[in-house]
């Protein structure tokens, strides 16, 4: 009997992310941190896990390190194996071209031998900036019971918000005959996640076909979907209903991050049955010393509060010293807040100190927006970071920026 | 200047009876999200030692569900790593060991196939950071044939609790016993840790299974006090020996001083299990104060100077204080909690009043419900 996989999914992890702005001027969207302890990428990863699929490719492009890093063997999700595992697949030099991936299309082509080796009937295709628990073998199943070619993953949206996405047009049977990227007049508002399977030969054929099309700008959504939709392959849509959210901005970060609070959170990621798996970090358990105050948060190991920590998120190792407060707010992992200092409505990224009494973010209802401060910064004792400033350099001497 | 280590894991085993009724020695909880063998094993790996020896004896399942392969501690090798060894019975040993040489004679094999030139013998009794490099030079530059480690400390006032003490003389060992001390003095206890040659460990082990010697402290170190060089080592750090669950509980209690958490873990180099949980959550109405609370719990009541272990549940109104909670307990709305160690997965149901007091903590063992 040949080895083979049922299914191989494909991870696109290679995104700028550049609207994340300084949360990813040196690492990639996959790899910012999220909730506390997770990173982006820990999503999809421990979905497939959780579902099944243990042959997982990941493309990276940019600012690859820490993601590559971070993935490693990938034993935190049980993906170091033998056959099958996670690969990291980075654009490479061939004999006769070597190219940066183009487009979405054209890194998964450029991978075709990786996919190849493992015989795989059907391809996932994923993309690593999206936070949702989905069981992916539900998906392959109705792509199997209705015989399609591609299967897409969709989810309903409020219709004020279907122009912002690619909405997908279906017969009552739910298959696709028609997409329409950012309608200004939406006819559905069912909108594509991003995730698509394909039965792999025709995905394979599709691939050869783009790729010698030297006016396509290799894109799935551009070019490959329509050109399947065109010949009348069998494309279906599958509705997703659940919590999904595209963490490509600043606001759509904090948002998903602030759905993991409250008594009944929009997002339960201590769900047993739907592990998140992550790569853990060794530290001890938290420690809260008398007078700090901790509300309506999430603390992870290694934290040492002091201070006031009040609808906020701190990720592992964070000191909050006495006097210090942090509201509305997500700090990363290694931060220091010296004494006094107040953050509020702000992101603050891995390993920065904010020295004493300096002051960052303003109250969400100046409207300004939420302060930004990236990693390993410094912003000096007594210095003013306004609502909405986007710091990728230290701040130093209290000045205003 | 190669060593390679051996833990003791059930040696102390009589001094917590309830701790240890489903579990050796090390492996106790402690401090929120660690075992007692962390720190010996920590200790060896953070002084370069790769290869080690795990003497077990009894209720060794959770200890080789924790260690595993040893990877969590980087110590799964081809060369060398983590060995368990498990009791070991031949002609004329028919029964299982009932002291550390009975146990060495068991691990005759290991010493022998061993071609690190030194040995460390530690327990899991100790909670301590000790640098066996630093030791081991001691000892060299001492030209010692043993050296023991030792903790200079007060007694307390009202303890009647037996413990192992070294008379010291410059810094040789010139005494060794075993009992009730007298109250609120200086002593040098003994923290139960070892450094020899490979060599030497190895003609002690054969002298006494020819010569049917039991006790390592009697049989050997007292009896060569005079023909051996035996020499004692300070160890200056904190040091906390588990001789009793009322010193168990002093001890992670100690931990919510910042300066020896800061201590014990301030390099992130105690190496655990790692176990994935979701981070720690506070609801609305949650007050802590100076508690220690590890990942994976849901906290809507009020927590003071406490232990907190993964995954544990306190419902709203629940006021827990001076206790040490371990993993998976559910403590329901409005229960009260003082001075209690509640075991794994216990469940202490709504509106229930459970007190010990601070010398006498009372304990509840393993999924019981209340």
């Amino acid at each position: 009997m040949i080895r083979k996989k049922k299914c191989v999914a494909m991870l696109l992890a290679g995104g700028q992310g550049s609207r994340l702005y300084a949360l990813t001027n040196n690492i990639a969207k996959p790899a910012v941190s999220f909730g506390g302890k997770y990173r982006i990428i820990d999503f999809p990863l421990s979905n497939c896990v959780n579902s099944g699929i243990d042959t997982v490719g990941v493309l990276t492009q940019y600012q690859p390190l820490l993601l590559n890093d971070y993935i490693g063997n990938g034993q935190p999700w049980d993906l170091d194996r033998a056959f099958g595992g996670i690969h990291i697949l980075s654009p490479y030099q061939g004999k006769h071209s070597s190219d940066w991936y183009k487009g979405t299309a054209n890194a998964i082509y450029q991978n075709m031998h990786f996919m190849k080796q493992f015989n795989p009937d059907y391809i996932l295709i994923l993309s690593g900036d999206h936070i949702y628990k989905m069981n992916y073998s539900t998906m392959l199943n109705y792509h199997i019971l209705n015989g399609a070619d591609c299967t897409i993953a969709a989810i309903d949206v409020p219709k004020e918000e279907a122009s912002r996405f690619g909405i997908l047009n279906t017969n009552p049977d739910n298959s696709i005959y028609e997409f329409e990227e950012k309608p200004k007049q939406p006819k559905s508002t069912l909108a594509s996640m991003g995730i698509y399977i394909f039965t792999a030969q025709k995905l394979f054929k599709y691939l050869e076909e783009d790729n010698s099309d030297p006016n396509s700008s290799n894109d799935f959504g551009k070019d490959i979907l329509p050109k399947m939709l065109k010949n009348g392959e069998k494309m279906m849509a599958y509705e997703f209903k659940g919590y999904w959210k595209d963490v490509g901005t600043i606001d759509s970060l904090y948002e998903a991050n602030m759905d993991l609070l409250g008594d009944s959170p929009k997002f339960d990621v201590t769900d047993n049955s739907w592990k998140i798996q992550s790569r853990s970090p060794l530290a001890p358990p938290h420690y809260i010393k008398d007078g700090a105050k901790v509300t309506n948060s999430i603390i992870m190991s290694g934290c040492e509060i002091y201070g006031d920590v009040e609808n906020s998120i701190l990720a592992s190792s964070v000191i909050v010293k006495e006097g210090a407060s942090v509201k509305n707010s997500i700090i990363m992992s290694d931060v220091t807040i010296e004494e006094g200092a107040k953050i509020e409505y702000s992101i603050i990224d891995e390993n920065t100190v904010i020295c004493a009494n300096a002051k960052v973010g303003e109250p969400k209802e100046s409207n300004k927006g939420i302060a930004v401060v990236g990693r390993n910064l410094i912003v000096v004792s007594d210095a003013v970071v306004e609502g909405g400033a986007m710091i990728d350099k230290d701040v130093s001497n209290g000045g205003n920026k | 200047m190669k060593a390679v280590g051996i833990i003791f894991t059930n040696i102390h085993d009589i001094n917590v009876p309830e701790l240890v009724r489903i579990r050796t020695m090390g492996s106790i909880p402690f401090a929120g999200r660690y075992r007692l063998i962390d720190f010996p094993l920590s200790n060896l790996v953070n002084s370069g030692i790769d290869t080690v020896g795990i003497i077990t004896k009894n209720n060794y399942q959770s200890l080789m569900d924790h260690v595993g392969s040893g990877k969590d501690w980087d110590l799964a090798r081809k060369d060398g790593g983590i060995i368990f060894l498990p009791p070991f019975s031949d002609l004329g040993n028919d029964s299982i060991y009932n002291s550390r040489l009975e146990a060495l004679k068991g691990a005759i094999n290991f010493i022998e196939r061993a071609d690190e030139d030194y040995v460390v013998m530690t327990d899991c009794d100790t909670i301590a950071r000790l640098n066996f490099n630093e030791i081991i030079e001691y000892h060299i530059r001492n030209r010692a044939d043993i050296t023991l480690v030792y903790k200079e400390k007060m007694t307390d006032v009202i303890s009647e609790e037996a413990v192992t003490s070294l008379q010291i003389n410059d810094n040789r060992v010139v005494g060794l016993e075993y009992k009730i001390p007298e109250h609120n003095k200086k002593i040098n206890v003994f923290t139960n840790v070892f450094i020899l040659k490979k060599s030497l460990l190895q003609s002690i082990v054969l002298d006494a299974i020819a010569r049917n010697k039991h006790r390592f402290t009697t049989d050997v170190i007292v009896n060569n006090l005079k023909s051996m060089n035996i020499i004692g080592y300070k160890h200056e750090g904190y040091y906390a020996g588990i001789t009793s669950l009322q010193a168990y509980y002093q001890s992670n209690m100690d931990i919510l001083n910042p300066e020896i958490s800061h201590e014990l873990f301030g390099d992130r180099s105690v190496f655990t299990k790692i176990r994935d949980s979701a981070p720690t959550k506070y609801g609305n109405n949650a007050v802590v104060k100076n508690s220690m609370i590890a990942d994976g719990c849901i906290i809507e009541g009020h927590i003071e100077n406490s232990i907190i272990f993964r995954n544990v549940k306190v419902a709203r109104g629940a006021v827990i204080k001076n206790s040490i909670v371990m993993q998976d307990t559910v403590i329901g709305e409005n229960a009260m909690l003082n001075c209690i160690i509640t075991d794994k997965n216990v469940v202490i149901r709504d509106k229930k009043i459970l007190s010990g007091s601070e010398n006498h903590p009372f304990y509840i063992s393993k999924g019981i419900m209340i």
